[in-house]
């Protein structure tokens, strides 16, 4: 059993209006040494194979078709074993 | 009479398709029908309409989760066919994540919902969709959205620009949108998508009919 721990953000070459809206709030709070905020999501799920090449086949091809849209977004991943 | 066989799908959580409904059936007469997403096919229909909304509540992406509707398989065979469809609002963004329409739609950059009428600029006029206006002709349609922003790639902006497929631009830009666009076609010119609602702007009695020549025109397309 795999746990796969996904983020996505938008790619850096798009601006991220979110991330830019939290900033400044993070600077008009004092935290002026913060900078490049951006906000993403958070996706965690399961799968049931104790094979970590076959989870990451997995998480990449549920990222591409249908978690991320990659016009737009960056993904990144993470894998932990579980019981 | 129109041949047009108008097809209208309805999504959980659409809620422009009545709108829809009576700009097609009630102003333009036309034999039009709701399709329920879960039904394979799309019938005898040679017009499909993607109404605006907010399909399975918007989740994860704009058309995200709605792109995999039983009805989607059978419609992208169908507009690859050079059937005609439009996407509105939320149809805009579900052709974008199917891939009928390059690009996306993000998050307005004002993060506002935005819900007002706009000005528009007719950047194309040789299409099955715009040929009753006039070439940059200024008309004013309303919008509603949070994610209308549109995206592309500076390769797919100028393939856009290069093959006229930008039919709609803002004349003030509201949302961020990449080169103010509001709304463009495929290659092949048989799908559009657009961020303001035609449907909401057709009768002369809501104040504005400017949104009623572009069903019109769809409608007298059909062979």
């Amino acid at each position: 059993m795999y746990k796969a721990k996904i983020i996505i953000t938008y790619r850096k070459s798009i601006l991220d209006p979110q991330g830019k809206t939290v900033e400044n709030s993070l600077h008009s709070l004092g935290f002026i040494s913060i900078s490049n905020t951006r906000m993403g999501k958070y996706i965690e799920y399961e799968i049931n194979t104790d094979d970590i090449k076959k989870a990451e086949e997995i998480v990449k091809e549920t990222c591409v078709k249908l978690l991320a849209n990659p016009v737009m977004e960056d993904y990144t991943y993470k894998l932990e074993k579980t019981e | 009479m129109s041949s047009a066989k108008v097809g209208i799908v309805v999504f959980p959580g659409s809620n422009c398709d009545h709108d829809v409904f009576y700009v097609c059936k009630n102003i333009l007469n036309l034999d039009t029908k709701f399709l329920w997403h879960k039904q394979g096919s799309i019938e005898d229909r040679n017009i499909i309409i993607l109404p605006g909304g907010f399909s399975y509540g918007d989740y994860l992406r704009c058309g995200a989760i709605s792109r995999f509707s039983n009805i989607m398989q059978d419609i992208v065979r169908f507009a690859n066919k050079g059937g005609i469809v439009l996407g509105i609002c939320n149809g805009f963004q579900i052709l974008c994540e199917t891939g009928l329409l390059p690009g996306a739609l993000i998050k307005n950059i004002n993060l506002k919902f935005i819900c007002r009428n706009v000005s528009l600029t007719v950047e194309n006029n040789k299409s099955i969709f715009t040929y009753l206006y006039d070439i940059k002709e200024k008309i004013e349609l309303p919008i509603a959205h949070g994610e209308g922003n549109y995206y592309c790639d500076e390769e797919t902006l100028t393939e856009l620009i290069a093959s006229n497929q930008i039919l709609f631009t803002y004349t003030e830009n509201p949302n961020g949108s990449i080169y103010n666009i509001a709304g463009i076609q495929n290659k092949n010119r048989n799908i559009l998508g657009m961020m303001p609602h035609p449907e909401r702007a057709s009768e002369t009695l809501l104040g504005n009919d400017a949104g009623v020549r572009l069903f019109k025109g769809m409608a007298e397309s059909v062979l």
